[in-house]
């Protein structure tokens, strides 16, 4: 017991040791790396629409992501998406393009433990959760979503 | 106009992420599931809708957009095939996005190696 | 008592140190027996460049000792991959009696601890004891992919990607090693793993405190007090640990994970991995005590002893640190 309050003591000590960072500069990078990704998006799904009319707004917004997800896959496999990541946190984690960076980038690393042990199991490491949580999530909406239309 | 709308919201949703990385020193896998936890639950209550017709991919790029589209997705689809919409809506809805994050994935992991820091 | 004395101090007859890209535009790149131009090492993988680091510092040390590997007696190897398999493969390589340790960062205190017991015991002449370290193993062991979009924690470190070997030996010239301060593992429930400083400074005092009080020295006795990646953060709770006992470090104490990377290497709390102190030791320390600028070191190699299972757990983590006594001179 007397351990335990020691314990506590020297976490509380610890924490207050700790260099404080400015938050600012790293909120500022996040705020405005964050707003150019989705200004990109915005960019790509409007021009989809412009050079095919008749497409659905839904089509163009599915294409959208899979070009903006194919991008980031691209930036992780040459190194670049970890340095903007390092320099925005937030900013390129929060959009659908740090999802796919947490795919690429295990499967980038593990590719030497072989394509079925390596790329393919470890490649959900990160983003397997984001699946998992989102489905089960959905389920359990459109169960409600069931239940409140029977009434 | 529509642009300066995008940017801002987008930018201010990716600083709320930052702002909880930086408050409770959670990993990423975190922030991401806690993202795509919000956009369920908004496009549960219906609020998902307003928000995307204003600030369009301000708030569809960031996670919280597939996160609404997994609930939207399957609402959808209980509306159209009843409680088996449930379970095949929501996938149905991002099989695009989720396909595309594998294929490339994989694809890149073929190609390149993880390079040195 | 936890510190014995060497009554025939086994002397450290070869060294080398091989370092990164990194580690080689550090402070202490100049001392470096081999930097090398890329951290791959010409190696497929990384976890194959780490045994070529390793297997080139035991080369070196070996040339540096002028002894063949036949010579030699007993390697004692560490690292931070499972199964310690940088070591084992090493040995599987020259064909030399292995004892394999596991003490996280505090291999190179602990292997030199060691080989000097058993030497001094008189059942072997030579030990070679080798560490070291990679970033890109260490870094998607313990924590993610290298291409992971991610900012770094204030109170994170760099794993150096580094090696160095000793070769023990009671002939020839050289740093004496004269006694050895075995720790306890102490653990006051950090679980931030993040902040290995912190998990590691309480195990260097309680080692620092437990040798002055064996010994009966006091800090000054030394040229330099050392301790291994504590980092910036850790090196400062240390000091006030410490102080909280009554006992001053002076100038003569410094931290090689504090000091291994430039400012501008923008490492957060600097340096961590068994490579940190086996590469200053068998580079900057040991030259500058042949050339007579330390003559007494206390090396204090630190140590978490941490796993990604048991910390997933919510286990805290323990650190352990050794420590040596090197002294330079006739007796």
């Amino acid at each position: 017991m007397k351990n335990q309050q020691l314990n506590e003591k020297y976490n509380a000590y610890v924490e207050a040791r700790i260099p404080k960072t400015k938050p600012w500069p790293s909120l500022f990078n996040s705020f405005w790396v964050g707003g150019v990704i989705c200004l990109i998006g915005q960019g790509i799904n409007d021009l989809i629409l412009y050079l095919f009319p008749s497409m659905a707004q839904q089509s163009a917004w599915a294409w959208t992501l899979i070009i903006i997800i194919g991008i980031a896959s691209f930036l992780t496999a040459i190194g670049v998406y970890d340095k903007i990541g390092k320099f925005a946190g937030g900013g390129s984690i929060v959009p659908i393009t740090g999802f796919s960076n947490s795919i690429a980038s295990p499967a980038i690393e593990f590719k030497h433990e072989g394509i079925i042990y390596g790329t393919c199991v470890k490649m959900f490491t990160i983003a397997g959760p984001v699946i998992v949580v989102g489905v089960v999530a959905s389920v359990v909406v459109g169960i409600i979503y069931y239940v409140i239309g029977l009434f | 106009m529509q642009y300066l709308w995008v940017f801002l919201i987008g930018g201010l949703v990716c600083m709320l992420g930052e702002v909880l990385i930086i408050t409770t020193k959670i990993t990423s896998a975190r922030i991401l599931v806690a993202f795509v936890l919000i956009g369920v639950v908004l496009q549960a209550f219906n609020l998902f809708e307003p928000i995307s017709a204003f600030a369009k991919a301000g708030i569809n790029v960031p996670i919280i957009g597939f996160g609404a589209s997994l609930a939207k997705g399957a609402m959808g689809a209980v509306e159209s095939s009843g409680l088996l919409g449930a379970f095949t809506g929501g996938l149905q809805a991002t099989a695009g996005g989720i396909a595309a994050a594998i294929g490339f994935a994989f694809l890149f992991s073929l190609i390149f190696s993880s390079k040195t820091k | 008592m936890q510190t014995i004395e060497f009554k025939n101090r086994p002397k450290i007859i070869g060294n080398y140190a091989i370092a990164g890209p990194k580690e080689g535009k550090g402070p202490f790149g100049q001392y470096f027996d081999y930097v090398m131009q890329n951290d791959s090492f010409g190696e497929k993988t990384y976890e194959l460049a780490e045994r070529k680091m390793f297997e080139q510092a035991v080369t070196g040390a070996l040339q540096s000792a002028g002894l063949k590997s036949a010579d030699i007696n007993l390697m004692l190897a560490g690292d931070l991959l499972n199964q310690i398999i940088s070591s084992s493969f090493t040995a599987r390589a020259f064909n030399m009696p292995y004892l394999g340790l596991f003490g996280a960062c505090s291999t190179m205190a602990e292997s030199l601890a060691t080989g000097a017991t058993l030497i001094d015991g008189g059942y072997f002449n030579n030990v070679v004891c080798v560490t070291g370290s990679h970033f890109s193993t260490a870094e998607r062991q313990f924590r993610f992919p290298l291409e992971l979009g991610n900012q770094r924690v204030p109170t994170s470190q760099w794993t150096v990607t580094a090696a160095g070997a000793s070769v023990l030996s009671m002939e020839g010239e050289g740093p004496q090693v004269c006694m050895a301060t075995y720790g306890r593992v102490i653990d006051y429930g950090v679980v931030d793993v993040n902040n290995m400083g912190a998990a590691m400074a309480p195990s260097a005092a309680d080692t620092i405190i437990t040798h002055l009080a064996d010994t009966g020295r006091k800090p000054s006795y030394y040229d330099l007090i050392v301790t291994g990646d504590l980092g910036k953060l850790g090196a400062e709770i240390l000091i006030d640990l410490l102080e909280e006992k009554g006992i001053r470090l002076g100038l003569n104490y410094s931290d090689c994970g504090h000091c291994y990377y430039t400012r501008e290497q923008d490492t957060m709390c600097g340096a961590s991995g068994c490579g940190v102190s086996a590469s200053i030791l068998n580079s900057y320390i040991i030259r500058k005590m042949k050339k007579g600028e330390y003559k007494k070191v206390l090396l204090v190699a630190t140590g978490a002893l941490m796993s990604t299972t048991a910390s997933q757990q919510g286990e805290s983590i323990p650190g352990v640190s050794h420590a040596v006594v090197l002294e330079m001179g006739g007796k």
